[in-house]
């Protein structure tokens, strides 16, 4: 079985310059085709365009039913858009076969749901290694890399309980811990807090911080806008489009609006702080302020 | 993700659901216990067969007078003609005109009354030559068997079967020695028959054994009349050589063509293959019918299996977003079906032998459960397992993860 190469590629573009790991443009996504009767189709995303760059960390805010999940869905290849072009690391993820959609989902991106979706019949190093499994990892190497996983979540000595046996918070730090063990150029977080208590909401808050800290590039989606507030970077979305784009300063400061016509397949470019083509493993710390320029 | 630990996911799947994997493994196990035990029941009916060959030997042949066919069409009754004579098995003793018969036993048989101081017995005389016993592959236990020159001599002597024996005697080495009386005649017991069991020619264990002419001399009244001739070949690739040798000799000897042949030779083996096959269609029939069952516990692994899946539908949605391919879901939901297939396949050999065991001890049939059986049966559930779990594993596959994620 062939394998994308298991450290997170990201993909030099003409220019020189790292691919967006994200790149939407003009998504379109209408369910309901197919059907006899036109009344039931829905259009959950009407041309959203969207560049998230290496090392942002992204808050995608918008009520239920705005189009939010359909986006994170199609972010995470789990799902296809209806017509427009999604390029993950410049690669265009609409050609893909599911195979490869499935390698995607294996090896660039980590997983972290609202309802944790952790195995209960497996412990918790059993099921940070899933994601190893399922790209390849001999056995032997899998459990010292989960262990590593755990370690960055603060859970080691939690390693052997199975989910039944941790709180809501540990049991979404293991899933934070399997969203990390394959090293993914992006963390897809759907509601990550959503059923979380105010002191897990803050830690789970933190440790998305600290991860970003180290250069990771995270997308959150969230119908709360004090969950988002600690993003650095906020996207509205209400019906289907996009109807804000803005930046909050780490320093706590002034937060100011990206001009949304330019957002359309560009220079979001973050990474340019980085060398072209250069080791975008993460763990690299950067400041997480000269992530993302205005 | 390899094999192993796919197998050790199917595995716990299995091991979460007790209750459903039993039922499940169970109309599997019924299935493949029913088929392994008429399996079972048809390998020992042909072993018995065999063996019954082998008891005979393997190389016999039977002449009987009366033709099997009739130019006319009409049809004589078979052995109601007296056409065979002592000449004729005479006659294919001769090296030169069969060169492949390595024995010939002309036999005259009737039945009789014995009679001794204290008992009397009815059983089924049998006038020969020396060569019956070779030719019958037969061998004495006590005594001697009587002689060419017993015959020469129309000696009063006979031979008990081990029945005959310790019905006039108690016990079949006290007869050597005694007397008894047959018709007019006192004979003298000079020997007795090792145990032959009863086959395709009749009990062979009651029977009385005498020098051909000592029972045409003294019972039918001086006529020599052939119930027929056994005939042994010199090795059983030598039987078809030997039988035209035989039909040869007797068509040249009663000037007749084969068309009109007054005489019949049969192959022992010929009439077990008959008795082979026949067991073997019935074999056949009874595992097919065993076979519906297997089916049905196909349909049961399917079910559940298709149960599985729609209850797990979260669990394969994250699986997939987690970079499970849809060909690793598959071959998951694959082994789990050939998993309980398996077990049950197991359980039901077991179950086979057992009922073959005490079906054996019960009633006097032999149940031969063999490797290869055991080995086909094994095959035949996982096949079973495989074919119900190919739809229920790709539906599972085929699934869009947001799909399976969504769902409650």
């Amino acid at each position: 079985m062939a394998r994308v190469d298991a450290t997170p590629t990201v993909m030099p573009t003409s220019s020189g310059q790292q691919a967006p790991v994200v790149e939407l443009q003009t998504i379109w996504k209408t369910y309901g085709l197919g059907r006899k009767n036109d009344s039931v189709r829905v259009d959950a995303l009407r041309g959203v365009s969207l560049s998230v760059g290496q090392g942002e960390y992204t808050a995608i805010v918008g009520p239920s039913g705005s189009g939010k999940s359909t986006l994170m869905h199609i972010i995470g290849c789990l799902d296809t858009p209806t017509s427009g072009t999604y390029l993950i690391n410049g690669e265009d993820a609409s050609d893909l076969s599911e195979q490869d959609l499935a390698e995607i989902r294996n090896i660039r991106i980590g997983f972290v749901f609202q309802q944790f979706n952790l195995l209960a019949s497996l412990n918790a190093w059993r099921n940070v290694e899933l994601p190893l499994s399922y790209a390849g990892v001999p056995a032997s190497k899998r459990r010292t890399r989960a262990m590593e996983a755990l370690e960055k979540v603060g859970l080691t000595d939690r390693a052997s309980h199975k989910p039944g046996e941790m709180s809501g918070g540990q049991q979404q730090r293991v899933a934070v811990a399997r969203a990390l063990v394959n090293n993914p150029s992006l963390i897809l977080a759907d509601e990550p807090t959503g059923n979380l208590d105010s002191v897990s909401t803050k830690d789970m808050l933190n440790l998305f911080g600290s991860l970003s800290a180290e250069g990771r590039t995270i997308i959150l989606i969230t119908h709360d806008s004090d969950v988002a507030a600690t993003a650095h970077r906020v996207v509205q979305v209400r019906d289907g489009m996009i109807t804000s784009d803005t930046v909050n300063q780490p320093d706590g400061g002034m937060s100011f609006e990206v001009p949304l016509s330019s957002s359309v397949g560009r220079e979001r470019r973050s990474g340019g702080n980085q060398d072209p083509g250069g080791d975008a493993v993460p763990g690299g710390v950067r400041s997480a302020g000269a992530e993302v320029r205005p | 993700m390899n094999f192993a630990q796919i197998l050790r996911t199917s595995w716990s799947a299995i091991a979460t659901h007790r209750l459903r994997s039993a039922l499940t493994i169970i109309g599997i196990f019924i299935g493949i216990a029913a088929v392994s035990l008429t399996i079972g029941l048809g390998q020992g009916a042909q072993r018995m067969i065999s063996d019954e060959i082998t008891s005979l030997g393997s190389n016999l042949l039977i002449v009987t007078p009366g033709s099997s066919t009739s130019t006319s069409g009409v049809r004589g009754g078979m052995g109601s003609a007296t056409t065979l004579t002592i000449d004729d098995a005479t006659a294919l003793t001769s090296s030169t005109v069969a060169p492949d018969i390595s024995g010939v036993a002309p036999i005259m048989s009737s039945s009789q009354t014995l009679t001794t101081s204290s008992t009397n017995w009815t059983s089924t005389a049998y006038g020969t030559t020396a060569s019956w016993l070779p030719v019958r592959s037969r061998t004495v236990q006590a005594g001697r068997f009587f002689t060419d020159a017993d015959v020469t001599n129309c000696a009063t002597v006979v031979v008990l079967g081990p029945t005959t024996a310790q019905e006039l005697y108690g016990q079949a080495n006290m007869a050597v020695g005694q007397s008894l009386t047959m018709g007019t005649a006192q004979y003298t017991v000079i020997g007795v028959l090792t145990s032959a069991g009863s086959s395709s020619l009749g009990d062979e264990d009651d029977i009385v054994v005498m020098p051909y002419s000592t029972m045409s001399q003294r019972i039918s009244g001086g006529v020599t009349r052939l119930s027929m001739i056994y005939i042994s070949a010199t090795s059983q690739a030598s039987l078809t050589a030997a039988y035209q040798e035989a039909t040869a000799a007797l068509l040249t000897r009663h000037g007749v063509s084969s068309s009109s042949a007054d005489f019949s030779i049969t192959s022992l083996q010929s009439v077990l293959d008959v008795a082979s096959s026949i067991t073997g269609t019935l074999t056949l029939a009874l595992a097919a019918l065993a076979g519906i069952s297997l089916v049905v516990g196909g349909i049961g692994v399917m079910n559940i299996m298709l149960v599985s899946v729609t209850e797990r539908i979260r669990e394969i949605g994250l699986r997939k977003a987690l970079g499970a391919t849809p060909g690793v879901i598959r071959l998951q939901f694959l082994i789990e079906a050939a998993i309980l297939a398996v077990i049950g396949g197991i359980l039901g050999i077991g179950l086979g032998y057992l009922a073959g065991w005490l079906i054996s001890q019960a009633i006097s049939i032999t149940v031969t459960i063999s490797w290869s059986a055991c080995l086909l049966a094994l095959g035949v559930s996982a096949l079973v397992g495989i074919v119900a779990g190919v739809y229920p594993a790709s539906r599972a596959a085929k699934m869009a993860p947001i799909d399976a994620l969504r769902s409650e």
